[in-house]
């Protein structure tokens, strides 16, 4: 009994690192229909920058603090310079640029880090663990991380829905061309969406890096958990994507608990259901 | 010189021409009615005007400057708003957050914003946190008016006000439209309902498969040739 | 897309004068073929009907005819290359004829029915244990497991549809990725077949190809040679048959209801195509085609592993590479495509990873600047089609020698 009580606690722990995965793709996908396949390997891109910032005796935490912006910057860039370009109907451009983005991101840190497994070094706080009674014990880094899942939601969803800037993304999300009409320039929100994306990756990175190891051929791995757990939470809600990374953790972490070569099966298998039994996910919100 | 003019616009959807050389102009404080069957090319004349479709260099002036080239996000700016076709309304907002969308793209000061919006539309007001999808059709109308009004724009496009309203909601939003003409604003006027376009207008063009193929003030215009542009026989 | 001319160099000018005088030729060529069968084609039509037809819709344009026959001596020749051949020419020729034949399922698919898969890897894997499977577990004869395995393929291809069917653009072919990485994953726990690190087919299995001693003896080759004649004769019969079968579906009623679901799904819908079906059918097929490549694949390598066989790169991201550089949504381009992917991959390969960058690189700049691929900017430039998939409307008039496009 308490063997799964442990288990659905991890997995839900283990759903906040993946609702960060999720959080920029999903942010993505509502206002651009766009998916970005290597957002994964931004991902780790942004763990490996953090990596070779520590090692020339930047502080972790400083590093942090550079990474996300820098992250932001490089999505205003990439939307700026390639992928406006390819606004449209069609998907294959945007979705071969990215393709391409991401196999050049996998290469270029495999010649510049090697394929060694890395970690972040966190200190003292990545062992640590908060005993919660009954001998359950969690971790404090994945507690910590649940924590910034969350606190990167509400983030999200007060500029969402308090400001100015946030309605005019809503309203690019809703119909991009009468958004054009309010004089909102929708160029220059999707650079900002991107940038968005991109900042929450590095944040992503940070705890990927710090909760586990990592080389460069991971991201396509934290893709597809990215994806599911937007599917299965629904499209166009943030906490909803939350929800789905929990269900993907929780799966993954019940499937390693009865055999521990099907974690990973277990979480694909559970999206392949939701996607049959509630195709439009649990808590869906927009219309396309 | 006119506030907005355009010369010999043409306008194409991929390869299908839908405006052959359209002429027109509208002064300022003048409200032009622009009437015609469907598929004449008038939705598509008012998205030339606002820049949601690409138009020839030197086609469209406004206040004597070319803005062909600008797009629609900068054109609002400059004060020329459209009230698109069937509303159009941003579904995940509210009412309110649709009419402050409105104006994010303010041309300058003017007199229009939430409170004078609410003032020409009250019941707007007791439903303004109300998702813009919950609605009547006359109700979802206002919001588009007002909506674009935020920007205080100096020409409002309107596109076919009265699609799909009952009579009397029509009556409601011409008497908003006299407001507004009584500020001064320019409005530019497609309509299919002939009567309530030829009471309201100055002057009229009237649009036939692309081109004009009429234009004038309404007490000139007889009744057989409007007949005979608007169909074309 | 029109080349720039008043950028080119003295010998751009000249290699475009080259290039016109080609196409020039070729036209000529391929006008007196098609008069000839245009009078036919009349004379045929006055048999059938009673007025003589006003109009006709065709594919033929006065390049196809005189390229058919080229490629019908094309592949006369491919068949008995294995006579006066190298193996290792063979064994280049077996890589080039398979991802030919990938190439060309993937562009039906994706180019044509507009359904965008990155998980085409999940058949080419199944269709690859599948064989391993018929052979080593139940015996069977290769080629015979070739085809069964291609089926299997098909069969898993059916559920697989039913739910992926449920995304849309961009979603889809990331759903598509999943159900790859669900086989792969699956697969790597079955112990009979290797599980994780895989297995090989032994040499008694390799050499219980059909047809095997027949070719050996007759050309006096040993056993591992033969092997390869026979390997590179069946790649070139799935490349030649992917190639008719997409041809021939295209120009079929099942081409317009695809060219129509790809363009507008609702409006194909209203006007009677049944989409679900259509869609469903294609999947399928290519399937199963797919299946039967990845299982000729595997037989050759006599090893297989998950990784390999679910390979994304391998399987997925160079075919998707050679058809979007070819010409997406052409016959031809996937030819061309498949061509040029193999020249980059013999001088860059050595560099590793940089050629991977290098190959990132290009699509990015591919899909900036010529989205239509290199066999698009000609076919655009030159007007050609060399096989053409497109219906044209010829309104016969007395003076038209030109058929209207």
């Amino acid at each position: 009994m308490l063997g799964w009580v442990d288990t659905l606690l991890q997995g839900v722990l283990l759903g906040g690192l993946y609702s960060l995965y999720a959080t920029g793709l999903s942010v993505i996908f509502g206002i651009m229909r766009l998916v970005n396949l290597a957002h994964g390997d931004l991902i780790v891109l942004a763990a490996f920058v953090m990596l070779a910032l520590t090692a020339v005796g930047v502080p972790l935490w400083l590093a942090v603090v550079i990474v996300v912006p820098l992250m932001f910057a490089a999505g205003y860039a990439l939307q700026s310079a390639l992928l406006n370009r390819t606004l449209g109907r069609n998907i294959l451009p945007p979705l071969l640029i990215t393709f391409g983005l991401s196999i050049i991101v996998q290469n270029g840190l495999l010649e510049s880090f090697s394929a060694d497994t890395r970690r972040l070094d966190v200190g003292p706080v990545q062992s640590a663990s908060l005993p919660l009674g009954g001998g359950i014990a969690i971790g404090l880094m994945p507690l910590i991380c649940l924590g910034a899942a969350i606190a990167v939601i509400v983030l999200l969803n007060s500029v969402f829905y308090r400001t100015a800037l946030g309605r005019a993304f809503r309203a690019t999300s809703d119909d991009v061309e009468i958004a054009q009409l309010m004089g909102i320039n929708n160029k220059t929100i999707y650079a900002l969406t991107m940038g968005i994306a991109l900042a929450v990756c590095a944040v992503a990175g940070y705890f990927l890096g710090a909760r586990a190891g990592f080389d460069p051929s991971v991201g396509p791995a934290r893709l597809l958990y990215a994806f599911e757990a937007v599917i299965i939470g629904g499209l166009g809600s943030l906490w909803g994507t939350l929800a789905g990374g929990i269900v993907v953790g929780v799966a993954q972490t019940v499937g390693a608990h009865i055999n521990p070569e099907w974690q990973i099966l277990s979480g694909h298998v559970a999206f392949l259901i939701v996607l049959v039994i509630r195709p439009r996910g649990l808590f869906p919100r927009a219309v396309d | 010189m006119a506030l907005l003019e355009t010369d010999v616009l043409t306008a194409f959807y991929g390869d299908f021409q839908a405006l052959f050389g359209i002429s027109f102009a509208i002064d300022a404080g003048e409200t032009v009615a622009i009437i015609g069957a469907n598929g004449a090319g008038k939705s598509t004349f008012l998205k030339s005007l606002a820049g949601l479709l690409p138009r020839p260099a030197a086609s469209v002036r406004l206040d004597g400057r070319d803005i062909g080239a600008l797009p629609a996000y900068d054109i609002v700016k400059l004060g020329v708003a459209l009230v698109p076709e069937g509303r159009r309304l941003f579904r995940s907002l509210s009412v309110e957050e649709n009419l402050l969308v409105g104006a994010y793209g303010r041309h300058g000061d003017g007199p229009w914003d939430l409170n004078a919006v609410y003032q020409l539309f009250p019941v707007l007001r007791e439903r303004r946190a109300t998702p813009s999808t919950a609605l009547s059709g006359g109700q979802q109308q206002m919001v588009a008016i007002g909506r674009s009004l935020m920007s205080n724009p100096r020409i409002l496009l309107c596109d076919e006000l009265s699609l799909g309203l009952a009579p009397i909601v029509i009556r409601d939003i011409y008497a908003a439209l006299a407001d507004i003409k009584a500020r001064g604003t320019s409005v530019v006027l497609v309509e299919q309902d002939l009567a309530h376009a030829m009471a309201v207008a100055d002057r009229a063009y009237c649009f036939q498969e692309g081109r004009v193929s009429l234009t004038g003030r309404p007490k000139d215009l007889t009744r057989d040739a409007i007949h005979a542009a608007y169909f074309g026989l | 897309m029109a080349v720039d001319q008043t950028n080119l160099t003295p010998l751009g000018l000249r290699l475009r004068a080259a290039l016109h005088r080609g196409a020039s030729l070729i036209r000529a060529g391929a006008d007196r073929a098609a008069k000839a069968s245009a009078a036919v084609n009349r004379a045929g039509f006055g048999k059938i009907h009673h007025r003589p037809a006003r109009f006709t819709v065709t594919t033929a344009t006065r390049e196809s005819t005189l390229t058919a026959l080229l490629a019908g001596l094309a592949v006369a020749v491919l068949i008995a290359l294995p006579s006066f051949a190298g193996r290792g020419l063979l064994q280049e020729l077996f890589y080039v004829f398979t991802m030919l034949a990938l190439a060309q399922l993937w562009n039906l698919l994706a180019g044509c029915a507009g359904l965008i898969s990155v998980g085409q890897q999940a058949f080419v894997g199944i269709g690859a244990y599948a064989l391993f499977a018929f052979t080593l577990m139940a015996g069977l004869e290769p080629v015979l497991a070739i085809i069964l395995s291609g089926l299997v393929a098909g069969l898993v291809a059916i559920p697989a549809a039913l739910i992926v069917f449920r995304l849309r653009g961009a979603y889809f072919a990331i759903g598509t990725w999943v159900v790859a990485e669900v086989c792969r994953l699956i697969l790597a726990q079955v112990k009979q077949l290797g599980g994780g690190t895989g297995t090989s087919l032994p040499p008694d299995i390799v050499d219980s190809v059909i047809g095997l001693h027949f070719v050996r003896d007759l050309f006096h080759v040993r056993g591992p040679a033969a092997r390869d004649m026979l390997s590179y004769w069946l790649a070139l019969a799935l490349a030649v048959g992917a190639f008719l079968l997409v041809y021939k579906l295209l120009r079929s009623r099942y081409g317009l209801a695809l060219a129509a679901i790809g363009d507008a799904e609702d409006a194909a819908e209203s006007t009677g195509v049944d989409v679900f079906r259509t869609k469903l059918a294609i999947y399928v097929l290519t399937a199963v085609a797919t299946g039967m490549v990845g299982a000729l694949i595997f037989l050759q390598k006599a090893r297989i592993s998950p990784d390999a066989a679910f390979s994304l790169i391998d399987w997925t991201a160079n075919v998707i590479f050679s058809v979007v550089i070819g010409g997406i949504g052409t016959m031809e381009g996937p030819i061309i495509g498949v061509a040029v992917f193999y020249l980059l991959q013999d001088y860059l390969a050595a560099l590793g990873s940089w050629y991977l960058i290098i190959l990132g690189g290009l699509a990015i700049v591919l899909m900036l600047f010529a989205p239509e691929g290199v066999w698009g900017v000609i076919a655009h430039r030159f007007n050609i089609s060399l096989f053409p998939v497109r219906r044209r409307l010829i309104v016969a008039t007395a003076a038209a020698d030109e058929p209207k496009t």
